[in-house]
């Protein structure tokens, strides 16, 4: 079971990832239209993408961005979870010896140390999203189920692998279990919200465009200062 | 059976915009709308064609993490009121209408109607608090276009767009009443300045100046304001017999068609004039249609007007760099003093610093609202909401958080260029009662303090 997991079930949900993120990206390249959102895409370049750049980078910034600022509670959640989200897939020791085993990747791998942090500080962050999104009377009148599961479904392989990690008894099982969920997350993310993974950059660098090729740019010196 | 008053055809006529008007407060158009049956297919079709990638994803991908309510004036005056939420108002309203692909029936496009104009006012501000960078602002004025070509428009709107439609103005300022107020401010004002003039359809002028309707008809002085600032600084001006007027009530009615007439107008009248840059007067929405979106209507690929287009703030802050307009030091106001940055230029065209150069020109006692420039809160009546009776007490609640925010600053004066931001400031200034707190355009401003040069006649009308 662990071996088709890890080997083709492993290699398929990666296709679907990889090949579902990139269909979402190039749809929402090929959608847009300068006639209707009336951005001049083509004209400008030389604001046009230092506009992207600066609306994606200063967003990636704890505290980079006025909006950030306003609310550090939810800056904190998000910073704690993403940090994680992002490095931990990719640069966790056991998953870069998955990674070159399966299609022969060499990724560098994190200190465990480091490891250990990020993945209790994205629990963390899961656990604070979970509260304010419980708790909050703005966020209460926007939940929908879908909210809940792709909580839920982030939160799934961080946990199991954190049980894993820490191997109380049951490893086998929650092993499978992390495999599992992580494999979960990778087929259903181009199928949900978490395909802001890749559209989080296509809308803030569709926006950043806007303000520097239309709405201001010109008289702005170029990027609008977020 | 009475004439048809609410449909979704466009006014075009000026029987039309006559029987609207003689609806008074639109109650016959109103309950004309309760029976209107909406076309789903086409509203279908509509949103096939139209509704894009960069729209479907914002829908989509918005985490209802609700960062965007605290940046909304309507939720933090309505009590937080979680309907107020800009995701939620954009998600029940246009995420509604393409989640269930067209398949709506009249009351909610009402609903809809109520929520696009009666708890939005198109500021942008929202798009800035949104991580994912949705601008919801943008999202509704797309929802306007959406419903106008469906005829769920309020009323005044309506009748707005028929103005510029069969006018060329968003009054009913025919091309004799323009040429008569001109004439009429240059001989009201000839004692007092002698060769004061304001010249017509000349080619090859600096300038080409266009205004907005309502000062040729209700506040012609604006006009012969305007006329002395281009006098006293020497300016080579003129204005154009046609394609004059600057406003868009067609952009807050979401007429897109009537919007690129307008559009044409004033871009036919550049290239018949041939001027090197043309200035818009002080209006926030009318700079946001001819300059920031209008060149686009035009079918401009590059997005660009076809000669500079500047806002009234910027050219008073060239001339004032320049030294042709020149500040008596002992007229600067005294009083402590703020600024009201109009979204439609400040945070959706970067004037911002023009509008803070000026004041340092004018001002001993400048304060900065909290916050300002591109983070400032909409006045309060922007996006045609000042216009629409349907919603006056909506506004009037949302125009206390601009109130607060002036207050805070212990200014007794509000300078405002912007004619929406003007009239949501007196309004709100009558609705709470406020009478120590004065505002004003720049031109009249201007006019007290300028130094006169000594090559211009003036005769002191004491």
């Amino acid at each position: 079971m662990m071996q088709t997991l890890v080997g083709p079930c492993f290699v398929v949900s990666l296709v679907i990832f990889f090949v579902g993120m990139l269909v979402r990206a190039i749809w929402y390249v090929r959608g847009l239209d300068w006639r209707l959102e009336r951005v001049a895409y083509a004209y400008h370049k030389e604001r046009s993408i230092p506009g992207a750049l600066v609306s994606i980078g200063k967003w990636l910034l704890p505290g980079g961005t006025a909006g950030w600022r306003a609310q550090p509670v939810a800056m904190l959640a998000f910073f704690l979870l993403h940090f994680g989200a992002v490095l931990l897939p990719l640069f966790l020791l056991g998953h870069t010896v998955v990674l070159e085993q399966t299609i022969g990747i060499a990724l560098p791998s994190l200190p465990t140390a480091l490891a250990d942090v990020l993945c209790v500080a994205s629990i963390a962050g899961l656990i604070l999203l979970a509260v304010r999104r419980f708790t909050s009377p703005v966020l209460r009148q926007l939940n929908t189920w879908q909210d809940w599961f792709v909580l839920v479904l982030t939160f799934l392989p961080f946990f199991t692998g954190f049980m894993a990690r820490l191997d109380v008894g049951a490893y086998d099982t929650w092993m499978l279990l992390h495999v599992f969920t992580g494999e979960a997350f990778l087929v259903l993310a181009p199928f949900t919200k978490l395909a802001h993974i890749v559209l989080f950059f296509m809308s803030r660098a569709q926006l950043g465009m806007d303000f520097a090729i239309k709405r201001g740019g010109d008289t702005r010196g170029g990027v609008f200062p977020w | 059976m009475s004439q048809i008053l609410c449909s979704p055809t466009p006014v075009t006529t000026k029987e039309g915009i006559h029987a609207l008007l003689a609806d008074k407060g639109g109650e016959e158009y109103y309950r004309q709308m309760r029976a209107l049956k909406v076309d789903q297919n086409a509203l279908y079709l509509d949103l096939q064609q139209t509704c894009k990638s960069r729209t479907r994803t914002w829908l989509e991908i918005c985490a209802h993490c609700g960062m965007c309510a605290d940046s909304c004036f309507f939720y933090k005056t309505n009590n937080n009121d979680p309907k107020q939420i800009p995701s939620y108002k954009i998600q029940s309203t246009l995420g509604e209408m393409c989640k269930r692909k067209g398949r709506v029936d009249t009351e909610f496009m009402m609903h809809a109607m109520d929520v696009a104009w009666g708890q939005c006012t198109c500021c942008n501000r929202c798009g800035l608090y949104c991580p994912h960078g949705i601008d919801t602002g943008v999202m509704f004025s797309y929802l306007r276009g959406i419903l106008f070509k469906h005829g769920f428009v309020p009323w005044e709107l309506k009748i707005g767009s028929g103005m510029h439609r069969v006018y060329g103005a968003q009054m009913d300022v025919t091309e004799e009443d323009w040429v008569d107020t001109l004439e009429w401010m240059v001989d009201e004002n000839a004692d007092e300045w002698p060769g004061l003039e304001i010249p017509v359809e000349k080619e090859g002028c600096d300038v080409m100046y266009i205004c907005n309707a309502r000062e040729v008809k209700h506040y012609p002085e604006d006009l012969a304001a305007a006329a002395i600032l281009f006098h006293v600084t020497g300016t080579s001006w003129t204005v154009p017999r046609e394609g004059w007027e600057t406003t868009s009530l067609t952009m807050f009615a979401g007429d897109w068609e009537g919007c690129a007439q307008n559009l044409k107008r004033i871009y036919a009248a550049v290239d018949r004039l041939k001027p090197k840059m043309v200035v818009g007067t002080e209006c926030g929405h009318a700079h946001r249609a001819t300059v920031v979106e209008g060149p686009y209507w035009a079918g401009r690929e590059s997005g660009d007007a076809p000669v500079p287009f500047l806002h009234y703030v910027e050219w008073v802050a060239k001339v004032l760099r320049e030294g042709k307009l020149k500040i008596n030091p002992a007229k600067k106001l005294k009083m402590p003093c703020t600024l009201q940055d109009a979204c439609n230029y400040v945070r959706n065209d970067g004037l911002g610093k023009y509008t803070r150069e000026i004041m340092g020109y004018i001002a001993e006692d400048f304060r900065e609202m909290d916050p300002h420039n591109e983070h400032n809160f909409c006045c309060g009546g922007g996006g045609g909401l000042n216009g629409i009776g349907l919603y006056r007490k909506e506004r009037n609640v949302g125009l206390k958080n601009k109130l607060d925010q002036i207050r805070a600053t212990g200014a007794q004066m509000v300078v405002t260029p912007c004619h929406n931001c003007w009239d949501a400031i007196r309004d709100m200034m009558e609705v709470y009662e406020e009478h120590n707190i004065k505002w004003t355009f720049l031109k009249p401003l201007l006019l007290k303090m300028m130094e006169i040069p000594e090559n211009i006649e003036h005769v002191d009308q004491g």
